[in-house]
């Protein structure tokens, strides 16, 4: 499988694509196809402050539910509100509109510690 | 007799599968200081011999002959129809079944006591049950932190006092502060206008209706209060008086939690009860516990299913809505029959009826000047009644096989002399006359 080349990937499936000091957040591909049909997302708060790799969403699919695990730390300054009826946006386009939040980026170097496109397909192979 | 198919050869080998010396070592872990030793048990006895013995226990048992006691619990007449449907086999479990496809019948008749709590509360979803009023009530409240993310809990002291203790022990591990807000000493409801003092956490105002003093509470400004403060009403309810109250789906309840024990399940102490908790749709995915959906099948039959199971700890572990999923299937049964067996009639006569007694009640004791009533306000069928000298009269009338209601300065301190009276259909003229000759009596 492929991953788009823009993209910052963590090992636990989330991706992070960088705008300024802006970075957009979602699940990935293989994430969203392992999960199956995703019925719900808790999306976190506006305002809310995340913690690279520590919960700050769930989302629950018709066999399992998972914590979302921030892949950057940073304050949420928009949430994917269409995700509250449209949970299955994130099966359809993962890298697209079933992006999950925005974040302003504290520390843009936590990139560092996360994967490119390459190294994430070999990582999900 | 052996009570265990496990011979020492098993034992011995399932040990050594995992490594363990003996089956002692297992319990290594727990202090040794906290671990019995000497059991010392006496010899064993005959069924003949337990029999006799359990007896005498029983024997012991005090069953008043007039009784006014209610706090919570309140004796009404249970039509027979209830234990026979409760006594049939199929349904003889205490717990909702984990392969729920082999059990229509079962799921079915939880859904329709789930689709009947909804009819009486006036809300959209209600839970396949919890253990009893006071652990629906904590969970409602733990589940307005959910719902809020904040973590103080506004508590009225109309509450029943033995839900505010649960609710306590509820908030204490995840360290949510719980903070009473008093009642108001003259008209009995709870006296508050803000929950600003509190500060802008507060995740919810917990609520009595008809309040633990019987005292109708102004829920309407006690929902606007609460809503005010950004936090949810939870309503705390008795699901008799439902059939006369305005329901809290139109008052502006988010939650609702009550003791489900007036329908169709005797008073008996230490239940077994069942608990109720109803929502708002929108909340369903913070619920703790159990709930049954209806739907259809591949050849488009209708049938039941366990819904929504990923809020609950054998999907979702630590992380579960509640992580005491056990509920009261076979209570919940009893007061689905129950509610079925009335109607809506017939529970709105148990309630008119109940709240009528309470009126001859009040009228007789204050005719014959034993007591008055202790607040303003309006009441339903239990009324707080100050009586000069409670404490010492109603151990009197105990002996003589009347209880005077329940002695209010046990939880309250600043409720001395105050008897909480309770009636239901059940009460009788004669029952009211006794109790207020023998308070004369007291004098």
């Amino acid at each position: 499988m492929s991953y788009p080349d823009d993209l910052a990937y963590s090992r636990e499936h989330e991706w992070v694509r960088m705008d300024g000091s802006r970075a957009t957040i979602g699940i990935t591909s293989f994430a969203a196809d392992e999960l199956g049909d995703i019925v719900f997302v808790e999306l976190p708060e506006v305002g809310a402050s995340l913690k690279q790799f520590s919960a700050f969403g769930v989302v629950e699919s018709v066999k399992a539910v998972s914590d979302l695990l921030a892949p950057i730390s940073g304050e949420v300054v928009e949430v994917n509100e269409a995700l509250r009826d449209a949970p299955e946006l994130i099966n359809s386009d993962p890298f697209g509109d079933g992006w999950i939040a925005v974040v302003e980026v504290a520390d843009a170097s936590e990139t560092d510690a996360l994967m490119d496109a390459t190294a994430y397909g070999q990582e999900t192979a | 007799m052996t009570y265990s198919p496990h011979t020492d050869a098993d034992r011995a080998r399932m040990l050594d599968a995992i490594g363990v010396a003996s089956v002692d070592d297992l319990f290594a872990d727990i202090p040794a200081s906290v671990r019995a030793s000497d059991w010392d048990l006496p010899p064993s006895l005959s069924e003949q011999e337990v029999r006799a013995e359990l007896a005498r226990l029983a024997g012991r048992n005090r069953i008043p002959d007039v009784s006014f006691l209610g706090a919570g619990v309140y004796r009404h007449l249970i039509p027979s129809v209830v234990g026979e449907v409760i006594g049939r086999s199929e349904f003889a479990t205490a717990y909702t079944p984990y392969q729920p496809e082999v059990s229509q019948g079962t799921l079915q008749s939880i859904y329709e006591f789930q689709s009947l709590i909804c009819e009486l509360t006036g809300m959209e979803v209600a839970t396949a049950s919890h253990y009893d009023g006071a652990t629906a009530t904590a969970e409602a409240a733990l589940m307005a932190c959910r719902l809020t993310r904040r973590s103080r809990v506004a508590v009225s002291a109309g509450v029943n006092p033995d839900y505010r203790r649960v609710l306590e022990t509820y908030c204490s591990g995840p360290g949510i502060e719980v903070v009473t807000v008093p009642i108001d000493l003259a008209d009995g409801g709870s006296g508050t206008t803000s929950l600003e003092p509190l500060a802008d956490d507060v995740a919810c105002l917990v609520a009595a209706q008809p309040n633990f003093y019987g005292q109708i509470e102004p829920m309407r400004e006690l929902a606007t209060v609460a809503h005010d403060a950004g936090a949810q009403l939870v309503a705390v309810v008795e699901p008799t008086s439902l059939a006369l109250l305005e329901p809290p789906g139109a008052y502006g309840a988010d939650l609702v939690a009550a003791e489900g024990q007036p329908l169709g399940i005797p008073a008996s102490f230490g239940g077994p009860y069942v608990g109720l908790m109803a929502a708002r749709m929108a909340s369903v995915r913070q619920m703790p516990g159990r709930l049954v959906g209806a739907t259809r099948d591949g050849s488009g039959r209708k049938g039941y299913v366990l819904t929504l199971q990923a809020r609950e700890q054998h999907i979702r572990r630590e992380k579960a809505a509640s992580n005491i999923c056990t509920n009261q299937a076979l209570m919940a049964l009893a007061a689905t029959a129950y509610l079925s067996a009335v109607g809506p009639q017939g529970l709105r006569e148990v309630a008119e009826l109940s709240m009528t007694q309470a009126r001859h009640l009040v009228a007789a004791m204050e005719e014959a000047g034993v007591g008055v009533r202790r607040f303003g306000g309006s009441y339903f069928a239990e009324v707080a009644m100050r009586v000069p000298d409670a404490a010492r009269r109603h151990a009197a009338l105990a002996e003589q096989g009347i209880v005077a209601g329940y002695l209010a300065e046990r939880d309250a301190p600043e409720m001395q002399d105050t008897l909480v009276l309770a009636t239901t259909e059940l009460t009788t003229d004669d029952d009211i006359a006794r109790l207020v000759s023998a308070l004369e009596a007291t004098r």
